[in-house]
């Protein structure tokens, strides 16, 4: 297994190039240079590390290899037989010789699927443990050929804690990553091909289909109150992300500036305010300020008791009051943070570049357009890009604060103020149109991902990243 | 001289109405958390600010015995719990992670971090479903341990900040260490941890104050399990449509009860942050 313990030798073991070929050339070099038993470990894993002495590590590689055709024949060749047909027994009554009606269930589609992916997934792993298998055996044969004693099991757990520490480390991440994050999320991409949705099935999820393209087509306009909805929720969030990026990173820069202006005090105190608001809790305050505005809250009472107000305002219950409130209040919540960056920045800026100007005549206006304004964009814009990107997912501020409401009779179950996201949890949570609301997810990826790639692809730490170290 | 004493002058004003808008605007900020304070203290129900007396029934009714929907004591023992474990567990998943993304080379490094960049890309929504139905298979939905075993499974993918940190330690220190015969394993527990303290403290507070703050994946997981919510999906819930007349004001008094520790730990992790971003050994 360990690479870098080769050497060239004259005893005619050949050795094999692992860093610079690709995985198939590596294989077909084992074969070719491989003696009996390490051909044979093509088909009984381990055999050769069996026989040239390393006893455990051969026994783990035939047990693992054992356990996995056990599984594929027990349940692993139907799961996937399954995970193509989806199954196609509806569950149907029949009336018993007792006289009584009797349920008969159907095949479980969604199980189905599930262990379908789960399957593929094993399958995949055991590609590996076999390309380790292949490689470790031909190791064995080349070091008993140069007249070494392949490497003993102690030996090898040594190495994991010291050259090949990185596997012990990400061994556990790993699996954690594998099991709840890459196969949940390939998954739902296999969902968005599906037509599972709760609603078509009673509630009981039983039979589902491959539908291909159906649910994108739906989505993007093929269905008309789909494509009207998705389109309308799109542009809305777009909207939203760009006034909600800018109003934050404008009011942000002000309020930096001027709580560094020359000449004011005590500017920790005020900055501690701004702090303590963002300090408490995002969900405390959001649902605080939602319940201040809402039509019979505090608010509107106040204002309609002292006579301001005949009737209440309408803050969230209709459509372009509730979008300006929740372009306004976000600048409540985001403020402060851009605040702290921009102090930073604010701070850094070089002090002889003032001075400088000063001395070639620069009043103050000049001075903040020349100098200040072009340095903060410069250093500002790859927060500007993530903050936009983290503003189209932005999913607490509207769902705590207006929930997508007012709601839209004209969109499926989207209202006036619903993100792409917001519109997604609703379509999972409360009407369980998972396949549509996996379409969705797909093309927000995509939105935000090539956004992401090609700002992130032209930064600086993407591209020096060894340099820096 | 006059010129100077009238740029002087607009100064001051320039200065008062500077100072005035601070205040003004720290007033703007500062209220909605002056009004929970007052509303957890007051009688004043949901459609008012000022209630008619000052009561400590909000905060003695959160943990009565019989009260039968909402058991915040339960709740907010849930949370405890589960953010200590996860904080245990989400660290160490992201030490190891970070630490080898940084310091160790070896084949698939720059595609895995390629990937946990795609992966990060993807709405978390999309697959939340999916983790319902996983943890459903093997009996964890609408249990503590499913919501630590969703909060922690990828953890290991948030390893940037960590790793920025680690780029920072000079690779000379490792170098050295090699040489007088240190094993990697040696160098990351003997030499990189104890020079990362404000890292580590920063990534245990990050993954303790998760779980506090989460609604959307205990709303995903523990469906109608009341007693298995965590405090901010019981507190979301406690203002709901159906609830909020009955149970604003202790509301306000649980979301307080919340917030001081978390307002707290924010300003420490604030501090730890600016620590690990200025990087381990100082120039």
């Amino acid at each position: 297994m360990d690479d870098n313990n080769l050497q060239q030798t004259s005893s005619g073991a050949y050795k094999i190039d692992y860093e610079a070929d690709n995985i198939f050339s590596i294989i077909k070099q084992i074969f070719e240079h491989g003696d009996l038993f390490t051909k044979l470990s093509f088909l009984i894993m381990g055999l050769s590390n069996l026989v040239r002495g390393q006893i455990v590590k051969g026994l783990i590689f035939l047990c693992s290899e054992i356990t996995f055709f056990w599984f594929m024949f027990t349940s692993g060749f139907s799961n996937i037989a399954n995970f193509i047909t989806l199954g196609d027994k509806e569950p149907t009554t029949v009336i018993g010789s007792d006289g009584f009606e009797r349920k008969i269930p159907g095949d479980k589609s969604l199980p189905m699927l599930l262990f379908g992916v789960v399957t593929f997934a094993i399958i995949v792993g055991f590609v590996i443990l076999w390309k380790g298998n292949v490689k470790s055996a031909y190791l064995a044969q080349y070091d008993v050929e140069r007249g070494k004693r392949p490497k003993s099991i102690i030996r090898d757990i040594k190495d994991l804690f010291d050259v090949n520490l990185h596997k012990t480390m990400l061994f556990l991440p790993l699996i954690g990553i594998i099991a709840l994050t890459v196969s949940p999320l390939i998954f739902s991409i296999v969902i968005a091909f599906t037509n599972f949705n709760k609603s078509d099935h009673n509630g009981e999820m039983t039979l589902i289909d491959w539908v291909g393209f159906k649910n994108f087509g739906n989505v993007l306009g093929m269905s008309e109150k789909w494509g009207n909805s998705f389109w309308k929720v799109l542009l809305w969030t777009m909207a939203w992300a760009v006034f909600a990026t800018f109003t934050t990173y404008i009011g942000g820069m002000l309020l930096a500036m001027l709580i560094n202006r020359k000449g004011i005090k005590y500017k920790s105190i005020f900055r501690t305010m701004f702090v303590i608001s963002v300090a408490v809790p995002q969900f405390v305050t959001l649902l605080l300020i939602a319940k201040l505005f809402a039509v019979n809250g505090p608010i509107n009472t106040l204002l309609m008791e002292a006579g301001v107000l005949d009737e209440a305002l309408p803050f969230f219950t209709q459509a372009s009051w509730a979008r300006v409130m929740v372009v306004i209040i976000n600048v409540w919540v985001g403020v402060p943070y851009s605040m702290l960056i921009m102090t930073g920045i604010l701070m850094n800026i070089p002090a002889d570049l003032y001075e400088s100007a000063k001395i070639d005549g620069a009043n103050n206006k000049v001075m903040f357009f020349k100098i200040t304004l072009p340095y903060m964009i410069f250093v500002t814009t790859p927060n500007l890009i993530s903050s936009f990107i983290g503003n189209v997912n932005n999913f607490n501020v509207i769902y705590l604060l207006t929930g997508g409401a007012p709601d839209n009779p004209d969109l499926y179950y989207a209202g006036d103020t619903d993100l792409l996201v917001t519109w997604l949890y609703k379509l999972t949570k409360d009407q369980g149109l998972y396949g549509e609301a996996s379409a969705i997810g797909i093309l927000i990826f995509i939105i935000s991902a090539t956004f992401a790639l090609v700002t992130y692809r032209r930064s600086g730490a993407y591209k020096n990243e060894e340099e820096f170290q | 001289m006059a010129q100077e004493k009238s740029m002087s002058k607009s100064r001051a004003t320039a200065d008062v109405l500077s100072y005035i808008g601070l205040v003004v605007l720290s007033i703007i900020w500062v209220s909605p958390i002056i009004i929970l304070i007052i509303q957890s203290f007051t009688n004043s129900g949901n459609s008012r600010i000022l209630g008619t007396k000052f009561t400590l029934d909000n905060y003695i009714k959160l943990f009565s015995k019989e009260e039968v929907e909402f058991h915040y004591g339960k709740w907010y023992l849930n949370t405890f719990i589960v953010a200590i474990i996860c904080c245990i567990i989400s660290t160490f998943f992201v030490l190891s992670v970070s630490y080898t993304m940084s310091r160790l080379r070896f084949k698939m490094r720059k595609s895995f971090m390629n990937i946990a960049l795609i992966l990060g890309m993807f709405p978390g929504f999309m697959s939340m479903i999916a983790i319902y139905h996983i943890l459903k298979q093997v009996k964890l939905t609408g249990t503590l341990t499913g919501l630590v075993v969703a909060y922690t499974a990828g953890a290991g993918l948030g390893f940037y900040i960590a790793k920025g940190f680690f780029d920072t330690i000079p690779k000379a220190i490792d170098e050295a260490a090699w040489i007088d015969g240190a094993t990697k394993w040696q160098v990351f527990t003997q030499i990189t941890v104890p020079l990362s303290k404000p890292i580590i403290v920063y990534t245990i507070l990050t993954s303790f104050n998760a779980a506090w703050v989460d609604f959307i994946l205990v709303s995903y997981l523990q469906g109608d399990k009341v007693d298995k919510y965590t405090i901010a999906y019981g507190l979301y819930k406690m203002v709901d449509m159906q609830h909020i007349t009955t149970y604003y004001n202790r509301f306000c008094a649980g979301s307080i009860l919340v917030a001081i520790p978390l307002t707290i730990l924010f300003i420490c992790m604030q501090k730890f942050y600016a620590e690990g971003l200025s990087g381990a050994v100082k120039g």
